[in-house]
């Protein structure tokens, strides 16, 4: 099928100097997988909106609102009690005449404190768990698994409850009841990916290299499901958040005169009636905290985990 | 088959027994004695000791606890005396269960009707709003919900009683909290498992047939999408149990999970461990059930 043109004729074509560097360019800078992740992450609206609204509640809880209000969240003063929200009183002030703006933030503190520090125990308690069953294996592996088939069954709420009609309740020791009782689901996760990861070739590599089982599982296998560990742990927070407000709710959880959003909302809940603000305003930072890292965790899904994208 | 569901029987009567263990020491460690009453001379706190057996060797109280539970002896009482907590805790079951099933099938319905809506109208107004609902309906706990509802539907607009479970009408508020979460669970799975099996190439096939519309979605897309619905059963289930204890005492109905706050604050510890295990048995039974009609949709999950 060759067709022939006279005006082009062989001496009109040179082969053009490519050097080594310049093929190489093509490709463009090589990307890595954080990267590339972070590349996908943006192109996500909602998570980058729910991030960018996580870090200023951070910012207000630690930062901003203690110092943007000369008030204190504990001083009380039953001359002020039930005011409506004003210049001086941006959120209204309690029964006690404490301030709610404050106060608020105190117990967002301490809410998120509880989750971080639940989240945190739950991830070491999993991922301990999840990477030495999965990478001893055998029989050690069965054994750990046949727990973990019974702990799957026990709910984990009603051991919090329990747990805490024990302990006295505080900071540390919600942080303990909510984190002892959720890790089962990260301990399967991290076992599945140590399976699928310890007869892969670069860890035959390594360990033909004499790299021993705890190198391993430190510089290779744990570093390689990160992705996992963090789209699990981001679902985590925001449970263990419900878990303290739900253990402040029914009574257990943190003790006056400390607040969380949990107990606040249970003790604006006793007063809907007449003073509603003091529902709202807690109310409306829990939810808003729900969504963002229910959003963000969606998102980091997606962006770290692209074939679980539906 | 069988060979599965036995195992998944024995599973779950391993997690009973950790569980009722845990109650078991749990109850051990509470602060405080019964009896620690005064007035009490040595004696007869003694004789009290013996008559509850409190003065065994702590293997043969447990072995005792447990045979007890096996028979589902939960003991009595503590704050209302010589009540068994067993028959305190079925007579209150159903209204519970009453407002639990109400929610559960109203948010089935309303759930379904959003996914099936949003997966049809993908990338449309329809699909952003179900995906906002179902968003925003995990994330608001009812803890929050109640309250939202008793002020606007109860207070404001007068639709409903707040409080109280003496009619039917009494009812609607608190399973209409309960069932926010199920309809955003049930709508956000429908809506991903419908796009998926649209997707598949059966349903082109079935639309290649000359199938109409309808048909290929009644019968080929929906009854592939509902199948794995199964999976939330024990997620829902876990739900409605802390979802009762919250909705019951916002609204103030006289169900478990009324009595078990309630027990939380007047300290009686044997209706908080016998509620701790009938909630247990409850959530057991649903994971059994959800694990054997597993096995019956997905027979590769037998095998495993």
């Amino acid at each position: 099928m060759e067709t022939q043109r006279r005006d082009l004729t062989p001496d009109l074509f040179g082969s053009l100097e490519v050097g080594e560097q310049e093929t190489e360019r093509i490709a463009g800078p090589p990307v890595g997988f954080w990267k590339d992740s972070w590349i996908r992450l943006r192109k996500n609206r909602g998570a980058l909106i729910s991030l960018a609204v996580v870090v200023i509640l951070f910012a207000m809880a630690f930062v901003v609102g203690p110092l943007s209000s000369s008030q204190s969240p504990y001083t009380q003063d039953l001359a002020r009690r039930y005011t409506e929200p004003s210049v001086n009183f941006w959120f209204g002030t309690d029964e006690f005449g404490r301030d709610m703006w404050t106060r608020v933030w105190a117990g967002t503190r301490v809410s998120l404190y509880i989750a971080f520090l639940a989240a945190l125990l739950d991830m070491f308690l999993g991922v301990t768990f999840g990477a030495v069953s999965g990478f001893l294996g055998g029989r050690v592996d069965d054994v750990m698994q046949r727990l973990i088939e019974i702990l799957n069954g026990v709910p984990y709420l009603v051991v919090a409850i329990l747990a805490m009609v024990i302990f006295d309740p505080g900071i540390i020791t919600i942080s303990i009841a909510i984190g002892i009782t959720g890790w089962v689901y990260m301990a399967r996760i991290v076992r599945g990916r140590m399976m699928q990861l310890k007869d892969q070739e670069f860890a035959l590599a390594s360990r033909s290299l004499g790299a021993s089982g705890s190198r391993l599982v430190w510089k290779h296998l744990l570093p390689n499901s990160l992705g996992p560990i963090i789209i699990n742990l981001m679902f985590t927070i925001p449970s263990a958040i419900f878990a303290e407000a739900f253990l402040s709710f029914i009574g257990l959880g943190i003790q006056v005169p400390e607040a969380s959003l949990g107990s606040l909302i249970s003790d604006g809940a006793s007063q809907l009636r007449f003073y509603p603000f003091l529902l709202w305003f807690p109310s409306a930072i829990f939810c808003l905290i729900m969504i963002c890292f229910n959003l963000l965790g969606d998102g980091l899904r997606d962006a770290l985990d692209p074939k679980m994208r539906n | 088959m069988i060979r599965y569901v036995a195992t998944r029987v024995a599973y779950m009567l391993g997690t009973l027994f950790v569980i009722a263990s845990v109650t078991f020491f749990i109850s051990k460690m509470l602060p405080g004695t019964p009896f620690a009453d005064d007035k009490l001379t040595p004696q007869i706190r003694e004789q009290l000791f013996e008559k509850y057996g409190l003065d065994e060797p702590l293997y043969v109280q447990y072995a005792k606890y447990m045979l007890n539970m096996a028979q589902g002896d939960l003991g009595n009482s503590f704050y209302f005396e010589g009540r068994p907590v067993l028959q305190m805790i079925l007579e209150r079951f159903p209204v519970s269960a009453f407002i639990g099933v109400q929610a559960v099938i109203f948010g089935l319905v309303v759930g379904l009707v959003l996914g099936i809506i949003a997966a049809l109208r993908h990338n449309t107004v329809w699909d952003t709003l179900a995906v906002v609902v179902a968003v925003v309906g995990v994330s608001v706990p009812t803890f929050v919900l109640g309250p939202i509802l008793q002020y606007w539907l109860g207070l404001k607009l007068g639709l409903f009683p707040i409080a109280f479970f003496e009619s039917w009408h009494h009812s609607v508020l608190p399973s209409l909290a309960l069932s926010v979460f199920v309809i955003s669970t049930v709508a956000r799975f429908i809506r991903t498992e419908m796009l998926e099996v649209m997707g598949q190439d059966y349903v082109t096939l079935a639309r290649a047939k000359g199938l109409s519309g309808l048909a290929v979605i009644l019968r080929h897309v929906l009854r592939n999408s509902l199948i794995p619905l199964v999976t939330v059963l024990a997620p829902l289930t876990i739900y409605l149990v802390t979802g009762t204890l919250i909705v019951e005492q916002i609204f103030a109905v006289p169900g478990i999970g009324e009595q078990f706050v309630t027990s939380v604050f007047v300290s009686d510890y044997s209706m908080i461990l016998g509620t701790t295990m009938f909630f247990s048995v409850f959530f057991i039974l649903a994971l059994l059930i959800q694990d054997i009609l597993y096995g019956v949709i997905d027979p590769r999950i037998r095998v495993h």
